[in-house]
């Protein structure tokens, strides 16, 4: 019995690694993608890969900005821009299922959360698999569009992304420069989650002057917070930030009409600020949008 | 089991109920995250009675924040308190099953899974949350009871508790899948299911008020009666009282209040347990002594529950759920204890 199924199993590996090898150099003519195969990450990637599942948003907005969305063959539920994005077939990244994953017959995987062994079941079955964490820093943002260049094979259309990206970045920051320093409440969602100046959203805050009434907290202590209104009154912000416009239907109206809220500062001289959740909350090209949209907002250096 | 000893409630133990109750809003007043003067808000306060005109020195933000979101908080979560105390109470006597408690039974959970529908389909916070809650948790008690005595017999509290488990079960079940298909208001949904204070205002204890003044009025006139039915059904009987009536009335009364708690402040679980069996432990074993105390303890309990949840961790806030499980689940730990202990 159990030398029928290791005689099966010792059948399927050589077939799947046969298909492998024919994928790589069928007939020995160079393959477009020069350089591949390349190894990233620890996962290899045979060929410039032509289909790519992407279940987390930032990443399928990324690949996109590189040129690399004709390849993209599924998203996840969340992955709404560009808009092509909506019309690739949808997974649930957050109930994530290794076998309808797989029956997509991906030659590249794109995760940002992982509930379990996902990463090592889709590398067993010889889909290369990325698992990109949420970045910490600016750099983190940079190193993992470069990442996602090399396994794609479009490095040059991703070191020009994140060049133009850090352009941007450092044009909006210098605009800022010499203006009033102000504190802020981020708002995540109605119950009053809010980010402190430690977490990656808190860092582009950061980089225009801004501080967080929350105070210096990391992704550790305090980094996601659930505040007090009776905190968030006390602490009177400079401005409010409203990332639960969309999830929510948050706005500048029902904040001023939450109880006691109308004696906010930011209520009453009207600097409650109405974002995008989604560019908000992703770290792919449009964070030079959000950055550019808050600074407009706060106001240059006079 | 003995019979319960018709006992009064002594004056005494009524003022020290209130006594405690009165300290633990005090506290929930004068304490908060904002750094206000205990002096200021008490000036505050009296400032709004007739015929006193004091100068507190608070801003307007500051007495926003005494008004608009401390005081209204701490009358919620007296009111919260209050009724699940007095409705975990009356469970246990009206199903004689001293481990009942509106948790136990389903009804939370059936609230939770017509709130999670309103929440994903209205928004939260809509007008609709409130009945949607009401209405899951009438049917959550309805399918416990029928379940629980078309099984096992009225009598019969271990399957009582059985029927509230597989209702519970499936409730949460249902819940969890229609909150999987609505990723985007999860954290809404799971806010709500941890239970929270933190959106009090005025207009969440309007809403309370009627329900809870109706369930914690019909509760405590049904006193003596679940004191009767404690004795046994036939000996009720006798005494011209009809058990099923009575049945009825308590559990409408309790499931209304618990599914008005549930739908302004989420799952708060334990209070029903803890308070009662304290009160039972300190006060006596007559239904008569512990609904009233149950009344005053539960509010008194949820304020200082609620005072840790916002104060502990500040500027942060801890699911107040999450305070009285913390609470309430070593304390249920030794009931049991004492229970078994007691029997052998």
């Amino acid at each position: 019995m159990s030398r029928w199924i290791a005689l099966a199993v010792a059948v399927l590996v050589g077939s799947a690694a046969g298909c492998g090898g024919q994928a790589a150099t069928p007939d020995g003519v160079p393959q477009p993608g020069a350089g591949f195969p390349v190894e990233v990450a620890g996962a290899t990637i045979a060929a410039p890969p032509e289909r790519i599942v992407s279940a987390s948003a930032s990443h399928t907005e990324i690949l996109f900005a590189i040129g690399a969305g004709d390849s993209v063959v599924a998203t996840d539920l969340f992955s709404n821009y560009p808009s092509q994005a909506e019309e690739t077939e949808k997974i649930d990244a957050f109930n994530l299922s290794v076998e309808a994953v797989a029956a997509l017959d991906p030659d590249l995987v794109i995760l940002a959360f992982d509930p379990g062994g996902a990463v090592d079941a889709l590398s067993g079955l010889g889909i290369p698999t990325l698992l990109f964490d949420p970045p910490v820093t600016l750099s983190d943002v940079f190193a993992q569009i470069t990442t996602l260049g090399t396994a794609t094979g479009r490095s040059d259309e991703a070191g020009s992304l994140a060049a133009e990206m850090e352009g941007e970045i450092e044009r909006i920051a210098a605009s800022r420069e010499g203006g009033a320093a102000f504190t802020y409440y981020h708002e995540l969602d109605p119950t009053l989650f809010s980010v402190a100046s430690g977490t990656f959203i808190g860092s582009l805050y950061g980089l225009l002057g801004l501080e967080s009434i929350v105070g210096p907290g990391d992704a550790d202590a305090l980094g996601y917070a659930q505040l007090t209104a009776e905190f968030v009154l006390d602490a009177d912000p400079d401005f409010v930030f409203l990332a639960d416009t969309r999830c929510c239907g948050e706005s500048a109206a029902t904040v001023a009409a939450r109880p006691g809220w109308d004696a906010l500062s930011a209520v009453r001289e009207d600097r409650v600020v109405e974002l995008d959740d989604d560019v908000a909350s992703r770290w792919g090209p449009r964070l030079v949008d959000f950055l550019a949209f808050v600074a407009e907002a706060v106001g240059g250096s006079s | 089991m003995s019979p319960a000893v018709p006992r009064t409630l002594s004056p005494a133990a009524v003022a020290g109920g209130f006594g405690i109750l009165a300290a633990a809003f005090l506290a929930g007043v004068l304490i908060g995250p904002a750094d206000i003067g205990p002096g200021a808000v008490l000036k505050e306060l009296a400032d709004r009675l007739p015929f006193v005109s004091l100068d507190s020195g608070l801003d307007s933000r500051q007495a926003a924040i005494v008004w608009e979101l401390r005081l209204p908080r701490t009358v919620l979560g007296g009111l919260v308190g209050a009724t699940l105390a007095v409705a975990g109470g009356a469970y246990q006597g009206v199903f004689r099953n001293p481990l009942a408690d509106p948790y136990l039974l389903g009804v939370a959970a059936g609230a939770g899974l017509g709130a999670t529908v309103a929440i994903v389909n209205a928004g939260p916070g809509a007008a609709v949350v409130p009945p949607a809650a009401f209405a899951g948790a009438v049917l959550a008690v309805i399918l416990t009871y029928a379940l629980g005595v078309g099984a096992g017999g009225r009598s019969s509290g271990v399957t009582l508790i059985l029927a509230g488990v597989a209702v519970a079960a499936f409730f949460t079940a249902a819940q969890t899948f229609v909150q999987q298909r609505h990723a985007d208001s999860v954290r809404e949904v799971f806010s709500w299911i941890l239970g929270r204070l933190g959106g009090a205002g005025w207009s969440e204890v309007v809403i309370m008020l009627p329900y809870a003044a109706t369930a914690i009025v019909a509760l405590l006139l049904h006193r003596r009666l679940l004191d009767v039915l404690a004795v046994g059904e036939e000996e009720a009987r006798t005494l011209g009282v009809r058990p099923e009536r009575v049945r009825l009335v308590v559990v409408l009364a309790a499931t209304l209040g618990t599914a008005a708690a549930v739908s302004v402040s989420g799952l708060i679980g334990f209070v029903g347990i803890v308070v009662p069996h304290t009160v039972r432990l300190l006060g006596g074993v007559s239904y008569r002594i512990i609904l009233p105390l149950a009344v005053l303890g539960g509010a008194a309990f949820l304020v200082l529950a609620d005072l840790a949840a916002r104060t502990v961790l500040s500027p942060s806030e801890i699911p107040i759920g999450v305070v009285t499980a913390f609470v309430g689940g070593p304390f249920f730990a030794v009931v049991l204890w004492n229970t078994r202990r007691g029997r052998a």
